[in-house]
């Protein structure tokens, strides 16, 4: 039964996390390079511009729903298993979201190192 | 990319696992919640080591977002995935968590897989996502 928990907290936090992660890119490309901003109107500014984007607050809240599932699933099973199993998943669901969403150029390169990355972090969590 | 990129993807690594591993250590202290009583999460927080962890994860937090601004997702997310393996380590050496040959095979994969994306490009260019003011400073 706690098997069944923790792998629905790890479903919850990959599909919050991708949610979060696309919302949350879309918002950041379209406010620009916060280093450039920061230089040419200062800290302050860079800060109320972020928390002024809509995607970026919706996506906070994707973020907090992934934050409250991993705390759930740390709980119950074991970071070196929590941890890179929700993060291999993220990565796949990430790369189609990016895609489709995002119109991200997910080449052949990106694709290999996502399938990579996503088996090896599935391998850390055996 | 520039030197102050590579430091903020550094940044987003180190912040990640260390946080990530803070988290573990307070969790494994607050002890297992029920779904019932879910609202123990919220006392989780005052945990120090919880309390740490999302410190260390606000900074995680705001150098990815930095990231995000001049890089693609599909780009960041592999290239700091070596995080994983971080983690991995502080796991094994510090809460004396069991690496079996299966998770060393994994760091392997993580690695080669950052690789792969590392020596690509960052950024998917598209005129429309250019900020104004970097628009202006290329038109000049």
């Amino acid at each position: 039964m706690r098997a069944l928990y923790t792998w629905g907290a790890i479903l919850t936090i990959v599909a919050a996390a991708t949610a979060g992660d696309v919302l949350q890119a879309h918002a950041m490309r379209k406010i620009g390079d916060l280093g450039e901003l920061r230089k040419s109107r200062g800290i302050r500014h860079v800060i109320l511009t972020v928390l002024k984007s809509g995607p970026f607050m919706f996506g906070l809240a994707c973020m907090a729903i992934a934050f409250f599932a991993l705390l759930l699933a740390l709980s119950w099973a074991d970071v070196s298993l929590v941890a890179p199993a929700s993060a291999s998943l993220t990565f796949i669901t990430n790369a189609a979201a990016a895609k489709l969403f995002l119109r991200e150029n997910v080449d052949r390169r990106r694709w290999i190192a996502a399938i990579f990355v996503a088996a090896g972090v599935a391998l850390l969590a055996m | 990319m520039t030197v102050r990129k590579y430091l903020v993807l550094l940044a987003i690594v180190i912040f990640g696992a260390t946080g990530d591993a803070l988290l573990s250590r307070g969790m494994k202290e607050v002890g297992e919640i029920h779904l019932n009583d879910w609202h123990e999460l919220i006392y989780a927080i005052g945990d120090p080591w919880v309390l740490g962890g999302i410190v260390l994860l606000l900074g995680f937090f705001a150098s990815y977002l930095t990231a995000l601004s001049w890089a693609d997702l599909t780009y960041v997310l592999p290239a700091t995935a070596i995080g994983y393996v971080v983690l991995a380590l502080i796991a094994k050496f510090y809460l004396h968590e069991h690496i079996s040959l299966m998770r060393w095979a994994g760091i392997l994969l993580i690695t080669a897989g950052v690789g792969f994306v590392a020596t690509g490009p960052a950024l998917t260019e598209r005129e429309e996502d250019v900020a104004p003011v970097e628009k202006i400073g290329r038109e000049a």
